[in-house]
């Protein structure tokens, strides 16, 4: 046995450390959240939501008609005209801090919903996407009477009525990235979660309604595609902003087409992540995981294309290979998982169909040796060795845990393969050299860079991309625009 | 030839344009402007500008498809290069652009008379076309202090974000405001380091391609402003559905133009400015925020540690 590999014969069992579920209150049913009510659906229909990592039944959820769509519209119009443009900036501002630190008394159990709910590992939902949400709610409550410092020169207005449609793979952060700078603006919403993981958006409609925010300036209408074209097609709407696949993302930008709707789109990545061979190999490696494990890969901006330098390939995937042995897959509530579970199975044959691809392709498949649980979806986490650029592997949103390998050799080269991709989300450089970083970090085609780190979010950081992962952006100063007018 | 024979020439010439009495002017082959070269159409059509009462006064380039293609393939070629000057040049080389333009201010006037405009009208359009050059000149290195950001992120990294150039820009100017409505949606995309291709004017092409000309001798590098001619009908839904470029502004009102520009911007998720208002002598028509319709936020982050 190489003397420099890790021995896994010896015991690498953790005891399980579950989160408690005691404390939480899921109900059998969920209506839509309109006009500050919970109002049954008009159709009368429900969709059941599930547990990922279990395959058991969580709640039933309410199936949004046109019906409801529009209920919702004429409520958060019927609240922008009458109550919330009426506020003062300062108290609008300061119902989005109340929102914030109702958030924070329920954080736990927000927590374990969206584990429950989506698959995602208890210690991620616990530190990262609970505490971003509120810190999003927080960070926008502050601007809420600011704005006009904002845009100088200009007279900010807000759109008016905004119609939001998120994503399942963060759920209540992506309802936090759309509502809270919305709010701020002045603007009334209407949000559509991802019909896989509802909860907590419901959750939070339970505390909107706590709060005592004015009927209808949040709005929630549950269901799935039909649900969300009929929200994009709403007459009444000022504005739709999208986080989900560049596919979908085109459907909505052929919707509107010659509409009065102003849109922000955030969508898919391929995004680069190079290594050059100055790093820091043994936090490269951890960064490489991070990148492409976080959230099971289920990240828009995952550093889904490996670039190693040639003269460090050898003992950068060696590394690597030991680190993805040590990746405990399995129960999202444990606290010692670093992957959960696939957010749907439907996920799960996509990413399926895309490892048979690869192989197909060419390129060599590796997998951790991990053991999956017989129920639920999961996969193991996995590398494509000797990719090509032109594999299909390499150049499509795969959405899974599944990381593509390349080589280069100098900056140029991966410089241009990097930016040889219809995306433009995201990338990572490593390397010692400070130089060189803003030399890569410039020439790299996307909207957010990560230098020497990865996957770091922060409610002051704008974020979104260039080319076709989408247009405007979220979060900071910058992620006010898409929620003003000033003409 | 000999000594006698050259003489003999010379008094023939004065003795012709004695006969004549006046002088036959020169007619000037409007062409159409791509990688810093004049070619013509490579459709080898042409459409005729006719005065109000029906005399020619020029032959245009009707430009093709092929044009536009050509032109994004210089305009793609020149990107990289333009938007990776400083912004010190860029805005010395806008500030160029009008200090030619000003020299050549007699003939813009003349040309925008020619198309109906009134004496006093077309000296107000090109004293306005040259400011409006002076004025994103001044903001090329300055709109990135103004718009970028350092933030204050709740963890060890050093954070900012700060503007780039969108890429490839596809213009489709003013059809009511030939010099200044160009000059307008042409200035602040490349004073933020865009590489663009403008329709200009059907009606008034004629600034356009004189205007070509002040760019020619301006040191901007061949390929950052390409200027056609023709007919939007025909080009609008190429310029909207092109994959390699990344930015679609389109100037007019007209909803069914403007419905497929959107539909077909999709097709790589352009973004797609659309100017309604066209009255480009207001002074809401320069800003910096028009700058940014064509730029993207860049977010990086840098670890602080040992």
């Amino acid at each position: 046995m190489d003397p420099k590999s890790l021995d896994f014969k010896t015991s690498w069992e953790y005891a399980p450390a579950p989160e408690g579920k005691e404390h939480i209150k899921i109900n059998a049913r969920y209506e839509h959240f309109i006009g500050g009510e919970f109002v049954a659906p008009a159709k009368g229909r429900y969709f059941e939501t599930i547990n990922p990592a279990t395959e058991e039944k969580l709640s039933e959820v309410a199936e949004g008609s046109s019906e409801d769509v529009d209920k919702a519209v004429v409520a958060a119009r019927a609240a922008l005209d009458k109550s919330w443009s009426k506020l003062r900036a300062s108290e609008r501002g300061k119902y989005i801090y109340r929102l914030a630190r109702m958030m924070q008394e329920r954080a736990r159990e927000f927590a374990v919903i969206e584990s429950l709910d989506g698959g995602k590992t208890i210690r991620e939902s616990r530190d990262v996407d609970v505490p971003l949400a509120i810190a999003h709610f927080f960070y926008y409550a502050g601007w809420a009477d600011k704005i006009r410092y904002a845009f100088p020169g200009k007279t900010p207005r807000p759109i008016g009525v905004a119609g939001q449609i998120i994503p399942w793979n963060f759920p209540l952060l992506m309802a936090a990235w759309k509502i809270a700078p919305a709010l701020a603006a002045g603007n009334t919403v209407v949000l559509k979660p991802a019909e896989t993981t509802p909860l907590t958006a419901l959750k939070l409609a339970e505390l909107i309604q706590a709060a005592d925010l004015p009927p209808g300036v949040v709005n929630i209408v549950t269901g799935a595609g039909a649900t969300g074209a009929a929200l994009v097609n709403h007459p009444g709407l000022d504005k739709i902003a999208f986080t989900g696949s560049t596919e979908v993302g085109k459907l909505i930008q052929r919707a509107i087409a010659g509409s009065r709707k102003r849109y922000t789109l955030e969508l898919g990545g391929k995004a680069a992540n190079i290594i050059f061979e100055d790093a820091a190999i043994d936090q490269a490696v951890e960064g490489i995981v991070n990148g492409i494990f976080f959230n099971q890969g289920h990240v828009c901006c995952a550093g889904s294309r490996l670039f190693v330098q040639e003269s460090v390939y050898d003992t950068v995937i060696r590394k690597l290979k030991d680190r993805l042995e040590t990746l405990i897959v399995g129960d999202p509530l444990d606290k010692n998982t670093d992957i959960g579970a696939i957010n749907s199975k439907m996920q799960l044959d996509k990413i399926s169909a895309y490892l048979k691809i690869g192989v197909a392709e060419g390129a060599e498949l590796y997998q951790s040796s991990c053991k999956l649980p017989k129920k639920g979806f999961f996969c193991k986490p996995t590398l494509f060795l000797h990719c090509s650029q032109s594999q299909r592997i390499v150049q499509e949103e795969i959405f899974g845990p599944v990381l593509s390998v390349q080589t280069f050799r100098t900056p140029e080269e991966a410089i241009s393969r990097a930016n040889n991709t219809p995306y433009g989300l995201s990338g990572g450089v490593w390397t010692d050299k400070g130089s060189k970083i803003f030399k890569v970090s410039n020439a790299l085609r996307c909207g957010v860079v990560w230098a020497n780190t990865y996957n770091k979010f922060d409610p002051s950081a704008p974020f979104g991309g260039y080319k076709e992962s989408g247009m405007g952006r979220e979060g900071g100063l910058h992620g006010l625009q898409p929620y003003i007018q000033y003409n | 030839m000999s000594k006698a024979e050259r003489k003999a020439e010379v008094v023939d010439l004065k003795d012709r344009a004695a006969a004549r009495q006046e002088r036959l002017p020169v007619l000037k082959t409007y062409k159409l402007f791509i990688d810093g070269k004049f070619p013509r159409s490579e459709s080898e059509r042409y459409y005729a500008l006719t005065s109000a009462n029906g005399e020619s006064i020029a032959n245009v380039q009707l430009g093709s498809r092929k044009d536009f293609r050509n032109a994004v393939v210089a305009a793609r070629k020149a990107f990289p290069g333009w938007a990776g000057r400083t912004a010190y040049n860029r805005g010395q080389i806008l500030y160029r652009m009008a200090e030619m333009l000003e020299g050549r201010r007699a003939q813009f006037i003349e040309e925008l008379e020619t198309l109906g405009a009134s004496r006093s009208e077309a000296e107000t359009e090109t004293a306005m076309a040259v400011d409006r050059l002076i004025y994103y000149a001044g903001w090329a290195d300055k709109f990135q202090q103004v718009f970028s950001s350092v933030n204050p992120v709740a963890s060890s990294h050093f954070n900012f974000s700060m503007l780039e150039p969108t890429g490839v820009a596809a213009l489709l100017a003013p059809e009511d405001s030939g010099l200044l409505g160009l000059i307008s949606v042409v200035a602040p995309a490349v004073a933020g380091g865009n590489s663009v291709v403008v329709l200009a004017s059907h009606s008034k092409p004629l600034a356009a391609i004189t205007f070509s000309e002040v760019l020619h001798t301006s040191d901007l590098p061949a390929g950052v402003i390409n200027i056609l001619t023709g007919t939007r009908k025909e080009l609008l839904k190429h310029f909207a559905s092109h994959m390699d470029v990344n930015a679609l502004v389109y100037c007019g009102s007209d909803a069914e133009e403007i419905r497929t520009v959107q539909l077909e911007a999709a097709e790589n998720l352009k973004r797609v400015v659309i100017e309604e208002n066209s009255d480009w002598q207001s002074e809401e028509r320069q800003s910096p925020y028009t700058i940014l319709a064509t730029q993207e936020v860049k977010t990086t982050w840098h670890p602080i540690g040992l």
